[in-house]
């Protein structure tokens, strides 16, 4: 397992243009490690994963991902981004979807391997999605499809997984499956970074970036998800379940005088 | 029997006339499923639309018709991008834009010509019944060069077509596949406007795709439905061209846009699920 970073800022802006939306942004992300980006919507944190991919230049600071600038690295990072919705006319299978994840790493004309196949396969098998192989990517429902965007990170066997809500309509299996996914690619020396709403998820990662168009903490999810940082960041107050190695939160009443207890 | 045959086997110039329009249909088929995936249907009505002044121009200074058509489009294209890029407005308006302005511009040459009527006529909706041989060469060149494009182009247009930002992650540039396809599509309008005419081959372009669209489950099959779908048009336009003395282009193109809505109504009563998110549906 390499130690050199898979993701190295320092004093990073990231925003679009002259729009600065977070700045600051100081952090190393070694391999087999993982970071949860916490925050509300708009907060920032589609636009770090987007800098962190190279789709958008950052604004200032110094940024590596893999020890190269963002986006040079096709080959190694796979990436999930926010769920699709059903808005794309492509007529595809599922297992085609799957099958992409392996073109940054067959380029043009590469012809796909056995290895490349099983890859596809395993990945399907892994998130319980081999009996949908062929199924029109269309007709499946939103969870499915989730399913099916996360063997595609699987197959792409990738350094760096960079996902972007990737907990958004599975149901509890499909989370399993996703965490496990997870856990296996951390470790193989995979770096994980995840955008999510998802404090258990966020939870089980090295670090936490608690974001609301700046940083509110930063720092081990013992230390970040706590109940006041949440408070300010969601409005929300959050009750730990412990479960074994895992914990799951339960979004709790924003405590207000002036609101009624049911 | 001989209805569906004569016309073919006595007259050669209807053979030159279904053998041009069948290459027409590949070339279509191939470029405008691209052109439907990527909800390009505008870009390609508007670059089906600017070769018009290029080749006015070209008709008046005596040069080929196709070179006129390959300036049009390449003025048209970047001209798209430069006003896109410029002005901060979206595509849909610079695509507008250019698109009107090289219209008119178009029937203002045309206007200069002594045979203002009979110009706009041919340049508008084609001449198949009047192909020549150099015509099907050339015709054949481009079908295979933009088949053997899309087919070394597959996996980035592929990407492209279901999420250009997951073609940048994979290292396909969305930018310059994007170009490269927008290239491909003003080839294929370039090379069969002659034969079926800068306003109607559009309709080749997104009618046949766009069933083939509703009928597969896979970007090939899509494919292979179109070429099926635009070669049966194609064949039956011809024939009721000749027999009931119709304008050949126009029919053909009219067969390809009934043959999207016959699909479309069969796929209805079928009750099979419709993908209306198909933007070429309400162009079409």
């Amino acid at each position: 397992m390499s130690t050199n970073p898979a993701i190295l800022a320092k004093d990073l802006v990231v925003g679009y243009g002259a729009e600065r939306v977070v700045e600051g942004i100081t952090l190393s992300l070694l391999p087999g490690q993982a970071l949860a980006l916490v925050g509300t919507n708009g907060s920032g944190k589609s636009t770090l994963l987007k800098t962190l991919l190279g789709l958008i230049p950052s604004v200032g600071g110094s940024l590596e991902v893999l020890q190269g600038v963002p986006g040079s690295r096709p080959k190694r990072i796979a990436y999930l981004r926010q769920a699709h919705g059903a808005h794309f006319v492509v007529p595809i299978r599922a297992i085609e979807v799957v099958r992409m994840g392996r073109f940054a790493s067959l380029g043009l004309l590469g012809r796909r391997s056995d290895h490349d196949r099983q890859l596809v396969l395993d990945a399907m098998a892994h998130m319980e999605i081999a009996d949908l192989a062929e199924q029109p990517l269309q007709s499946l429902s939103g969870g499915q499809q989730q399913r099916v965007y996360l063997a595609q990170v699987l197959a792409h066997d990738a350094d760096l997984l960079v996902l972007d809500e990737p907990t958004s309509g599975l149901d509890m299996g499909g989370r399993e499956r996703y965490l496990a996914l997870v856990d296996a690619a951390r470790a193989r020396g995979a770096a994980v970074v995840t955008a999510t709403h998802d404090i258990g998820e966020a939870a089980a990662c090295d670090q936490v970036l608690l974001l609301n168009r700046r940083i509110v903490a930063q720092g081990p999810p013992s230390e970040v998800l706590q109940a006041e940082r949440l408070l300010e960041t969601f409005g929300i107050t959050l009750q730990g379940i412990e479960h074994g190695t895992h914990s799951d939160f339960i979004i709790g009443e924003r405590p207000h005088g002036h609101d009624h207890p049911h | 029997m001989s209805w569906f045959i004569a016309p073919f086997a006595d007259n050669e110039f209807m053979r030159l006339s279904l053998l041009a329009g069948l290459l027409v249909a590949v070339l279509c088929a191939v470029a405008g499923t691209f052109v439907v995936l990527r909800g390009l249907a505008f870009i390609g009505d508007a670059l089906a639309h600017g070769v018009l002044p290029g080749v006015a121009g070209a008709l008046l200074l005596g040069v080929p018709g196709i070179l006129g058509a390959a300036v049009g489009s390449a003025v048209m294209i970047i001209g798209v991008t430069f006003v896109t890029n410029r002005s901060g407005l979206s595509s849909d308006t610079a695509i507008g834009l250019l698109f009107v302005g090289m219209l008119a511009l178009g029937v203002i040459i045309v206007s200069r010509s002594d045979s203002f009527n009979g110009d706009i006529v041919r340049i508008l909706f084609g001449e198949i019944l009047g192909i020549r041989t150099a015509n099907i060469w050339l015709l054949a060149v481009a079908t295979l060069v933009i088949v053997a494009g899309v087919a070394l182009f597959y996996r980035p247009f592929l990407l492209l077509s279901f999420d250009p930002e997951q073609a940048d992650v994979s290292g396909f540039s969305s930018r310059r596949y994007h170009a490269i396809m927008l290239a491909m599509v003003a080839a294929t309008v370039v090379v069969s406007f002659q034969a079926v005419g800068t306003l109607l081959v559009f309709g080749m372009l997104i009618a046949p795709a766009g069933a083939g669209a509703l009928l597969a489950r896979r970007v090939g099959a899509m494919i292979a439905w179109a070429i099926g779908i635009g070669s049966v048009s194609v064949y039956i336009g011809l024939l009721l061209s000749y027999h009931y003395d119709f304008s050949a282009g126009a029919t053909v193109v009219f067969v390809t846009v009934c043959a999207f809505f016959i699909v479309l109504t069969i796929q209805a009563i079928r009750g099979g699920r419709i993908r209306n998110r198909i933007s070429v549906a309400g162009a079409a």
